[in-house]
């Protein structure tokens, strides 16, 4: 079971509004490869996963990406408090506002909602951790496009706490993908799917 | 609730109850019977944690202690045990 802890993961303190910023981190929020859909897609996969050390990276990293869509949500909440109708208006934010207010809700930058379509959970190891690492590289991407794009060093402060998580994921992630190669048969790890082949399921 | 493990479902018993309390409390702050039971369930939760861990294992990953392996991710996850 889920318990939450008062706290953030690293702080978020920005003291200036920003509505156009917000406009782009929130694709972090709700974007194809933000921190929702990756808590999901782990969160998920972990079930038939095989493995014991695999099991309890894809839990454990699942639940670091809800730490990650509260810091994300924190970001944007203190982006678009205190804004006025002026500064709405003007930004381009008012196509969100008109909405949402400013209520926080999971979309991308280009406002599509988000969608469990942009993540999959195959129920192949293999499959599945090639996907992860992958999906940690996108948002390390997205990060620094964000960086690009900041201009307020509070918020780039905590989103580079987040890239760096990034890195750390994917290092993790290919880590269990050899693992798991490791117990299959190293001339072929595709003849045989250790979630679905076995004593009912001979190949 | 049906366990195999009676420790487990007192904790799970605790944890509900106190969940449900918590949300009580949400609403009712002030409310004297719901902090006594709140206090006396969370002393007997964090009593009832330890001699799991001590006896089971780790339910969260800071009470792996074993200076030579960390248990966190041994044994059955709660999707594959029958007690859940």
């Amino acid at each position: 079971m889920f318990a939450y802890e008062k706290k953030l993961q690293y702080p978020v303190s920005i003291k200036r509004p920003n509505a156009k910023l917000a406009k782009v981190v929130i694709t972090q929020l709700g974007g194809p490869d933000g921190e929702l859909g990756a808590s999901l897609r782990y969160l998920s996969q972990r079930y038939t996963a095989p493995y014991s050390q695999v099991k309890g990276l894809l839990t454990d990293i699942g639940v670091e990406e809800l730490s990650h869509v509260e810091m994300i949500s924190t970001i944007v909440y203190q982006l678009t408090k205190d804004l006025s109708i002026d500064e709405i208006k003007k930004s381009g934010f008012d196509t969100y506002f008109v909405d949402h207010t400013t209520g926080i809700y999971p979309i991308a930058a280009s406002g599509v909602p988000f969608s469990a379509s942009i993540f999959q959970s195959c129920g192949d190891i293999l499959t599945d951790l090639t996907e992860d690492m992958a999906a940690e590289q996108k948002a390390r991407t997205t990060y620094d496009n964000i960086l690009r794009l900041s201009d307020d060093p509070d918020v780039s402060d905590a989103i580079r706490f987040l890239r760096q998580r990034e890195i750390i994921h994917f290092q993790r992630f290919g880590e269990a993908l050899r693992l798991a190669q490791e117990k299959l048969n190293s001339k072929n790890f595709y003849a045989f799917n250790p979630e679905f082949d076995g004593r009912n399921n001979k190949r | 609730m049906q366990n195999n493990n009676n420790l487990l479902t007192a904790i799970q018993m605790y944890d509900f109850y106190l969940y449900d309390l918590q949300l009580y409390l949400d609403t009712h702050p002030t409310c004297r019977n719901a902090l006594a039971a709140f206090n006396k369930y969370r002393r007997l939760r964090s009593e009832a944690y330890e001699l799991y861990a001590k006896k089971y294992g780790p339910l969260t990953p800071s009470q792996s202690s074993s200076e030579d392996c960390f248990e966190w991710a041994e044994g059955p996850w709660p999707w594959e045990r029958s007690d859940g």
